[in-house]
């Protein structure tokens, strides 16, 4: 199959070869401070909907980094699931809370300074455990895994989970629509 | 997605074209060699190809319009009225570029940019030929074009929001109820192609479908078939096209989520929409209608004929051949497209509800019922593997008896042979309204067009 | 941390999955707006997401017939899943409270009976 695919593209050689190094690393420090910068912005902004654009590019940024592990599959899920689903959901959400696209919710003083403590110290511990634990070693994968193996695994290993959280989206769904369902007749 | 997430992943991850021209020079490239490739490719091919696209389709809508509705359409710049586009764009940039004082005046500037950018960066994927394609090695191509045109409705809803207007955010509000809702049906029947092909890459969705009308998946068997309307159905409603073009109905809503835009970023979502248009249409040709395929399975034959010897691979005569592919491909996209116009002026608009009700209630439904068909049909029906391409002949009808694939062969001869007669048919009906429209066409444009 | 400028490794990985962590955290702490308060959720399970699948890429363990097992990428799907199921049912509550109280500011959701 793999030598099909060889007589295929004509020049496959090249196609097989790995992505250059300081391409990946320049790759890596464009997604991760957009992802970073943006997750900022979403705590920092106060307008709800410009912080759920925010979320919007930490997740293409996140996708960004997916692609960058050989996950294109997953960056494609990220993409499809919650950039066009969740948070259009979620935007969908605040449209119909809020009465104007101006509208705020300040948080105390008390609350801010508690928040940026509790972030500091939790983000001090983790980057000096990460630091300690984890020193500079090169990635272990020497080909690409595929979108089949995914599924393989997917269908395989994880038949039973896969299988289970089908049900549980079926639950959700049903018990979504009860919600909805529910806060027509509150109304009336 | 970012425009310059496209020029970068072509800097990371050559593409083949890439490899010739490198190849050809008989040098290895160097990084900053492959960067200022890939920037001269996005600069010299992609954005110009999106452009002549959107501007082409634009002009081609009014001049379908202009003549269902017995008028001429744009027929004043340049010889019948192909130039209008460009005069049009030269207007529209030289607008004043209004932001309303109420509007959220971020959300609304960077609006037009999230409609626009992933529709461009969905061109990555495209297989426009064997080795047309930015980057051909996406083993999940079909799936992230899909991802990425799904990011275009953000655009959308946010530009409906940040108007602060109700009328854009009522189109808002449909369009992001229409776009979720109608992805599911959109995506099984996508599933349904793709479970017969097996295959997620549009690079190998073409090879697959390289023998001829009988190998092009929408002839595979009967589901895949049905499946070919129902994405249609489903994609109409995605590119919020007629008659589900609830979010913009002119009627209703002035002009939907786009009613307080001018200049320059109102022609972004133009662009936006008639760029996915095309997209959408190419998927539908990638996935169902053979991708760069001719009906007689030609490209593919002499693709594999140029490239059966590695070390003397026919380097002119594949070019000259890719650029066919492109150009077969490139006619069904836009002949997909023309069923789209042809659509939008001839039936009426219905309700959101009754959009809503037809796909929940309606299509939903269907497209579960083809899958399983699909999927039972799979399982029951041996059929002639597509894979490995090398060697493969799907004119060499005694390999399917050889295979045991007879039954395979004959579902395909039929519903091709079916595909065939209502293809026949559509052309005869678009020829003879061509013919029988000429008249009035002349009768028009006399000065007493109307004899009293 | 001279080895951060080089080339790409796994903890460059999990520190940006740590300062997305973080950041959800403080995006908890600080928003009263309920639906605030889920956007912070969200980048909290993609803050493990990102961890999930650079450990896979780095330190996976080889399957059957020289492949790489994938457990890591399948988890990521898993959260995914997860993630978009807890939105639509956060949501239906939210738009229940929005309809009982007009306002989704979770420090007025003080009653224990609507």
């Amino acid at each position: 199959m793999e030598d099909d695919a060889m007589m295929i593209f004509p020049l496959a050689q090249t196609i097989a070869q790995p992505p250059d190094a300081a391409a990946s690393t320049g790759l890596f420090y464009l997604f991760a401070i957009l992802a970073g910068a943006s997750a900022l912005g979403v705590v920092l902004s106060r307008n709800i909907v410009r912080t759920a654009v925010f979320l919007l590019f930490t997740l293409a940024g996140v996708a960004g980094l997916y692609f960058l592990l050989d996950a294109e599959f997953l960056a494609a899920v990220q993409l499809v699931v919650y950039a066009g689903g969740t948070l259009v959901l979620i935007i969908f959400g605040v449209m119909l809370t809020s009465k104007s696209p101006g509208i705020r919710y300040e948080p105390k003083i008390v609350e801010v300074a508690v928040a940026i403590g509790v972030s500091v110290v939790v983000a001090a511990a983790l980057v000096m455990a990460i630091v300690r634990q984890f020193p500079a070693e090169p990635a272990s994968i020497e080909r690409h895994p595929t979108i089949a193996e995914l599924g393989q695994v997917l269908l395989g290993d994880y038949l039973i989970p896969f299988e289970l959280i089908s049900v549980l989206l079926l639950v959700v769904m049903i018990g979504a629509a009860y919600l909805a369902k529910a806060r027509r007749r509150g109304g009336k | 997605m970012p425009v310059w997430m496209l020029m970068l992943a072509g800097a990371v991850s050559p593409f083949s074209m890439e490899s010739w021209w490198f190849g050809a020079l008989g040098i290895s490239p160097a990084l900053w060699m492959r960067v200022i490739y890939s920037l001269l490719l996005i600069a010299v091919v992609f954005l110009p190809l999106v452009s002549v696209i959107a501007m082409f389709s634009i002009w081609w809508e009014r001049k379908v319009a202009g003549h269902m509705q017995s008028r001429l359409g744009p027929n004043r710049v340049g010889p019948i009225g192909i130039l209008q586009s460009i005069a049009d764009g030269l207007k529209l940039i030289l607008k004043e570029d209004l932001v309303p004082r109420s509007a959220d005046s971020w959300l609304f500037r960077l609006a037009p940019y999230l409609a626009f950018a992933p529709v461009f960066a969905a061109f990555l994927a495209l297989p426009f030929g064997p080795e047309f394609t930015f980057e051909p090695r996406l083993s999940a191509g079909l799936f992230w074009v899909l991802a990425i045109l799904s990011v275009e409705v953000m655009g959308v809803i946010l530009a409906g929001w940040a108007s602060n207007n109700k009328w854009s955010l009522f189109g808002a509000m449909r369009e992001a109820g229409q776009m979720v809702s109608y992805e599911i049906p959109l995506g099984i029947s996508i599933l349904v192609g793709v479970m017969s092909a097996g295959t997620l890459n549009l690079v190998e969705l073409g090879f697959i479908q390289g023998g001829g009308l009988h190998t092009w998946l929408v002839f595979q068997n009967p589901f895949t078939f049905l499946a070919f309307f129902c994405y249609f159905i489903a994609s109409l409603a995605s590119n919020k096209r007629a008659p589900f073009d609830l979010p913009e109905s002119e009627s209703e809503l002035v002009a939907g989520f786009h009613t307080e835009y001018s200049g320059l970023r109102f022609s972004f979502f133009f662009f936006a929409e008639y760029a996915a248009m095309f997209i959408v249409g190419g998927i539908q040709a990638a996935l169902f209608l053979g991708g760069w395929n001719d009906p007689f399975g030609l490209i593919g034959y002499y693709h594999q004929r140029f490239i059966a010897d590695p070390s003397g691979i026919d380097h002119a005569g594949l070019m000259v051949l890719n650029v066919i592919a492109a150009a077969v491909f490139v006619l069904k996209a836009l002949g997909i497209m023309f069923v789209q116009m042809w659509l939008r002026w001839t039936l009426p608009r219905p309700r959101i509800d009754q959009v809503l009700y037809v796909c929940i209630k309606v299509l939903l439904p269907m497209a579960c019922v083809i899958l399983l068909g699909a999927a039972l049909w799979q399982l029951f029906v041996p059929r002639r593997p597509g894979l490995p391409w090398v060697d493969y002949s799907p004119w060499r009808f005694g390999d399917y008896g050889r295979d045991q694939a007879l039954g395979a062969l004959v579902t395909q001869v039929t519903l091709a042979l079916v595909g065939v007669g209502m293809f026949a048919v559509l052309l005869g009906w678009v020829v003879y309204a061509a013919i029988s429209g000429r008249n009035l066409k002349r009768r028009l444009t006399d000065p007493a067009p109307i004899p009293m | 941390m001279s080895g951060l400028l080089s080339q790409v490794g796994l903890h460059h990985y999990l520190i940006l999955a740590a300062i997305l962590f973080v950041c959800g955290l403080a995006t908890m702490m600080l928003k009263r707006n309920a639906i605030g308060i889920l956007m912070g959720v969200e980048l909290i399970l993609n803050a493990a997401n990102v961890n999930l699948v650079a450990f896979n890429h780095y330190r996976h363990a080889a399957g059957a017939a020289g492949g790489i097992r994938l457990d890591g990428q399948v988890f990521a799907i898993f959260v995914i899943v997860l993630a978009a199921a807890e939105a639509a049912v956060a949501l239906a509550i939210f738009l229940s409270f929005y309809n009982n109280f007009t306002t989704i500011d979770v420090e007025r959701a003080t009653q224990l009976k609507g």
